[in-house]
Order: C-alpha cells, then structure tokens, then sequence
C-alpha cells in the first residue's frame, strides 16, 4: 500500500491537467445547449481543428527558423490565438451552413446535421494534412521542457501553463456572460429566443457570437491540449468529445459553472480510477476499467440528481 | 436496390474476356494506414509484374484495392463484398487480426484464398480454415522470444506490461507474460490502455513507482510512441520493449529521439539485408517513390505466392478458370522462395520456415538495428 500512495500527488496532478481540459471543450458543448438547446456534435472537430490549427502556426514558425529567436511565451500567444481563430471561425461557418438552416427542425434533424459535420471535418483535415504534409500524425514542437520536482512530484511547467491558462479563460467567460451587456443578451436569448428578439436583442448575432465564443474556447483547449500531450491526429477529438459532453452532464448541461466542475471531477475520477483500480481489486480490473469506472459515477450522479451536479443551484441556462 | 442490380450486372457483363482479380485488403485510412498503405503497394507491385505472364494464359490479371479502416466491421462487409465478385480468386490481407479473423469467416463461405502477410494471433491459423494462410510467424512465438530476450539479453528481472485491449495486442502481450512468469521474470502489472487516446500518465504513473526494468507494449505504433515518450517524460527509465505493431516508420515520427532504445520482436525481418531484398526495396521506390514499410516484401510474396496457386490451378484445369476450391487446394501445395525468405505451409496454413526477428532503435531512424534472429519455438 505505500507506495500506491506515493504515487497519489502525481495522479492527481495528471488528473488535474485532463479535467482542465475537458473542462474547456465541455465549456462549448454547454454554451451552445445553454442557447439553442441543441448538442453540437461537431463541437470535438473544433477542437481538434484548434489543435492542429496551433501546432501548425508553431511548425510552420519552427520551419522558418522564427520559432527559435522568439520567447516561448510569444509563441505559445500566437499559436493560441491562431487556433481560437480558426476554430472559432469554422465553428461560425458550421453554424450558418449546417445548423441555421434547420432552426425550425425536429430536435433530431439539427443532431444528425451535426454528426454529419463531424464526419466531414475529420475526413477534410486528414485530406488537407495528407496533402500539405504528407502524414497526418502531427507532433507539436515543445515550448517548454522543464519540469518543477516537488519532493517525488514532477510538474512540467507546460502543465501549470495549461492549467493556469484554462482558469484565465474560464474566469474571463463567466465575466462576461454575468457582466457585460452582450453576456446579459446571451442570457436573454438562452432564457427565451422570442422575448429576447421582441426586446430587441438580434437573436442571429447572439447565437452565432455564441458559435464563435464557443468555438475559439474548443480551439484553445485544442492548442493547450496539443502542447501537453504534444501528439494531435484528425480522430483525436472523438474519445475526448465524447467525455467533455460527459463532463458537461454531469456538470449540469448548459451550466458554465458545471461544465468546469463536472470536466475537473470526471478528469480526476479517471486518473484516480485508472491508477487504483488494479491494486484495490487485486488485480481483478485493470486501467482498462476507468472508463466503465467513471460512468457509474456518472450513472449515480445522474439518478439521485437529474440535473447534474450544479443543474438547480443557477436558473439561467447560460 | 436498384442501383445494387445495375452493378451485379454490369459486373456480370464484363466478365467475359476472363478476367482474375487479387484483392488487398488493409487499412488505407485512419491510424494505422501507414503500415496498411505499404501492403497494397506490395500487393500491386507483384500483380503488376505478373500481368504478362497472366495474358499469355488468356487472362486479364486485376487488382482491386480495398481498404479495411482496421475496422472488424468495415472488413466483413469489404469480405462479403469480395465474395461477390467471382472474379476474385485472391485476398491478401489484412492487417490487424480482430480484422482477419471475422473477415476470413466469410472467404471460407466461398474457399476463396486468402493469404495473410501481417497477422500473427495464433486464432488466425488455428481454426484450421482450409482457405487461410499466412507467411508471417505467430504472436505465441513473437511474444515468448520477446520474453526470453528480456529476461536473458536485456536482464530483466521484472515487466510491467501494457495492452490495448484488441485481439492483436491484448494476445501478443498474454504471450509474453505467460513466457515471462515461467522463466521467473516477475510481472509487475498488466495493464490496458483505449486505442486513439492520447494520455496515458495514469498507468506510466502505476510503472513509475513499481520501478520495473522493462516495459512491455502489445499494440500498435501511434500508442506505443505516445506511451514511449510519456514514459520518458516522467522519467521512466526502463526498457521499452513491444511486438511487431511497433514496426512501423510512424514509432520514430511520433516517439522522436525518445523511441532511441525501443525493442521490438516482429514478424518481418530486415529484407534490405539481403540481395534480392535490396533489389525489391530498390524498385519499389522507383515505382511508388516510397521507402518499403515492414510488411511490403511480405504482401508482394504473399501475392505471388497466391499467383502461383492460380496459375498452377489454371493448368490443371486445362486453362479454363479454376473454381476457388481449387487455387486454395493449390495454395497449401506451394513451395516458394520469396524475399522474406522461403514458405511452405503445414496443415493449418501457417509458414514452416516462419521467423521471428528482434530489433533495437539505435539511432532515430526506422528501422532499427536487427539484433537476434530466431527460429522455433522459444
């Protein structure tokens, strides 16, 4: 037992740096059901378009020999800002050409619309990374390569980085929803689309304001994501899309505040459940459990509160 | 429906300038397209060397490359459709054994031949399916000489083992263990990780504080990259050892100077070694402008191997078109002298002179350095 527990402050930082970046693609699967009460399937395109929107900015710096006479940090901006453009953009686009169309639809039209979307921007980066690079495995350079020893934890300061840059971004959302003007008309149109255009809120901007916010966020935690685990493919985006919606459920879908919540906790559970499960049960489940693991939390979340965990405690959507 | 019926017939009409068609089947996209991509261009290198020698005997040789997605679905329904085609007297593929095995349920409907470059799960062979065939050795061989070489080059006294859950991965790894334990190698954990994902702190985490002098990986490249560097990372200094999944140029793209030092077994050995093989390597990059991929040597004998089969099928039957049964009887009865070396198969398909090869990644290049060559059972 004791040196399972010695490894205890490493797997929760590990699981700390994933739940953040759940946390930060769930950020984007809430805001669009906050608003149009619709899950954008597509939303883990976005992010993967982010991640190799960012590691393409810092290749292509690499190439040109820029990467080397610039400080980190410059870099690391502009590889951030690049892929919150490019996914920002392209989830605007996605909004206009496949889901505006279909407003009015049955609930499930828009859904299908959207897997539809996510097959074709899986498909459209492999060809477009096939043909530019010829490989469509990408890996991102490293800007940073140290890493802080705390006694027996290692945390690489590209960690604290992700994490620190996560909360930034998180605290700058929460910000403007609660205390800008356009965040009061998000609300307003989240809370009911007709009585917000009747008080003359244009509800097309919001929604696609709401697309491009979302989707610069999914593209931020796509470069960040890129940066940490420095390995990036077009299919990247469908296990973790997958367990950011999670997270966002569990949160409490359309609650910014719980998709957060929900993506840290779901992080942790995982790296806790993955690192412990062989020695509690003797070997009986092995790592390859934690998913199994992680959705009976999930599960018994969902049964003793519908909602999510922060599902009642706020009464606006967004 | 509709559309179903114009291609049976349109298929049908054409069929009369006889026509064989081979198949290769492996996957052309996804992940593992790199490994899947070097196997239908050895298919078509020999189908089209073959193509003279197939219009003398009064037919037009085809090839017809499918592509499998690594997905045991996509292969079946790509089987089913083969099985259609009556013109296709050859499958060679594919890839990934949980592919394979369903996939070659459905050939056997039809006894069409299937000669397999890459699979090496024992299942593939031991169902004892008279159409299925391979040249490549087998993973309860690979896994236990990757066993023995830990434990008596490398000096391993203890493993910690990780697999990702497929039928490949999760078996070769089985072998090893088994192997492992029974020479007194202690295994320290056996651990499986979710193919495509890219995160794998939670388990190095468990292999850090258990201190093990090897870790073991049965899967495939784009994993094993990400879990070598990780490793590395958290400075994880154990060997990193693993089977023939690992035999791809994609470890080193991904791994980068961390992939310096990975072991690996593999079924296919270093043809640039030899003359012939040299010549092979050679042609191919001046046909496809490619370097070889490991098992490229193996689909173009593979291929030929299966040509053989027809043409001697095609003769005893008076050069009319042989049925199916036919050329699979005649594949078993095949001795051949290919570039990965000589195959004959014994009763269950598999190749008598099969070998399993070890290799160390000396400098960042692929491929690795060979180290042993073995033959038999460890």
């Amino acid at each position: 037992m004791h040196e399972s527990l010695a490894m205890l402050p490493q797997v929760l930082i590990d699981g700390l740096t994933l739940g953040f970046v759940y946390a930060l693609v769930a950020l984007g699967y809430t805001m669009v059901y906050g608003v149009l009460e619709f899950i954008n399937f597509a939303h883990s395109e976005i992010f993967m378009i982010g991640a190799f929107a960012g590691t393409e900015a810092l290749l292509i710096m690499q190439s040109s020999g820029v990467l080397a006479s610039l400080p980190p940090f410059v870099a690391l901006i502009i590889a951030l800002l690049f892929g919150m453009a490019i996914a920002g953009l392209i989830a605007v686009g996605m909004e206009r050409i496949a889901y505006r169309p279909l407003r009015g639809a049955p609930r499930l039209v828009p859904l299908i619309s959207a897997i539809g979307v996510s097959f074709f921007l899986q498909d459209a980066v492999r060809l477009f990374e096939g043909l530019w690079r010829n490989a469509f495995y990408l890996s991102t350079p490293v800007l940073y390569r140290q890493t802080l020893t705390f006694s027996r934890v290692d945390v690489p300061v590209k960690t604290i980085i992700l994490v620190a840059t996560c909360l930034a971004i998180m605290f700058g959302l929460q910000t403007f929803v609660n205390r800008t003007k356009l965040g009061r008309a998000l609300r307003a149109v989240a809370q009911d689309q007709a009585t917000a255009s009747i008080m003359g809120v244009n509800v097309n901007f919001i929604v696609t304001l709401t697309f491009l916010i979302g989707g610069a966020l999914g593209g931020a935690a796509g470069v960040l994501f890129a940066m940490q685990y420095t390995l990036i493919h077009p299919y990247v985006g469908f296990i973790l899309g997958i367990k950011a919606f999670t997270a966002a459920v569990f949160g409490g879908i359309g609650n910014i505040a719980g998709a957060m919540v929900g993506g840290v906790v779901l992080g942790l559970v995982e790296s806790l459940g993955s690192a412990y499960l062989g020695i509690l049960t003797h070997g009986a489940f092995g790592a390859e459990y934690k998913d199994v693991f992680a959705f009976i939390i999930l599960i018994l979340v969902l049964i003793l509160k519908p909602s999510g965990l922060l599902g009642e405690t706020v009464l606006e959507k967004a | 429906m509709v559309i179903g019926l114009l291609l049976v017939s349109t298929a049908a009409g054409c069929a009369k300038p006889k026509v064989i068609k081979v198949a290769s089947v492996s996957p052309l996209s996804g992940s593992q397209s790199s490994m899947g991509e070097a196997i239908k261009l050895g298919v078509q290198m020999a189908v089209d060397e073959n193509k003279e020698k197939f219009k003398k005997l009064g037919y037009d040789l085809q090839f017809v490359p499918q592509d499998d997605q690594a997905d045991p679905k996509v292969g079946v329904a790509v089987a089913e459709k083969l099985i259609a085609d009556k013109d296709v007297l050859l499958v060679v593929g594919h890839l990934n054994s949980n592919v394979a095995i369903p996939s070659s349920v459905v050939y056997a409907k039809d006894n069409l031949t299937q000669v397999s470059p890459a699979n090496t799960n024992p299942a593939v062979t031991d169902r004892r399916l008279p159409n299925v065939n391979r040249i490549c050795g087998r993973d309860d061989f690979q896994g236990p000489w990757g066993a023995r070489y830990a434990a008596e080059t490398l000096k391993a006294k203890s493993v910690f083992i990780i697999h990702d859950k497929t039928t490949y991965g999760q078996g070769v790894a089985d072998e090893f263990r088994k192997k492992a334990e029974a020479i007194g190698v202690k295994v320290l954990g056996f651990e499986g990780i979710t193919p495509g994902e890219v995160d794998f702190s939670s388990v190095l985490n468990q292999a850090k504080v258990k201190k093990p002098d090897v870790i073991y990986y049965g899967g495939m490249y784009p994993e094993a990259g990400q879990l070598v560097k990780q490793a590395r990372e958290k400075k994880i200094t154990a060997y990193f050892m693993g089977a023939d999944g690992l035999d791809d140029k994609g470890l080193v793209d991904i791994a980068g100077k961390d992939a310096v030092g990975v072991v690996y077994t593999t079924a296919a050995g270093d043809v640039t070694k030899s003359d012939a093989g040299k010549a092979f390597a050679a042609k191919y990059k001046a046909k496809f402008g490619k370097d070889i991929g490991a098992y490229s040597a193996y689909g173009y004998d593979s291929t030929n191997i299966g040509l053989l089969a027809i043409e001697a099928a095609i003769k005893a039957n008076n050069g009319k078109k042989p049925a199916r049964l036919q050329v699979s009887t005649e594949t078993r009865k095949v001795r051949y002298q290919g570039i990965v070396g000589p195959v004959s198969f014994d009763d269950k398909g598999d190749n008598l002179s099969a070998k399993i090869y070890i290799f160390e990644i000396k400098e960042q290049k692929y491929p690795g350095t060979l180290v042993a060559e073995l033959a038999g059972k460890p």
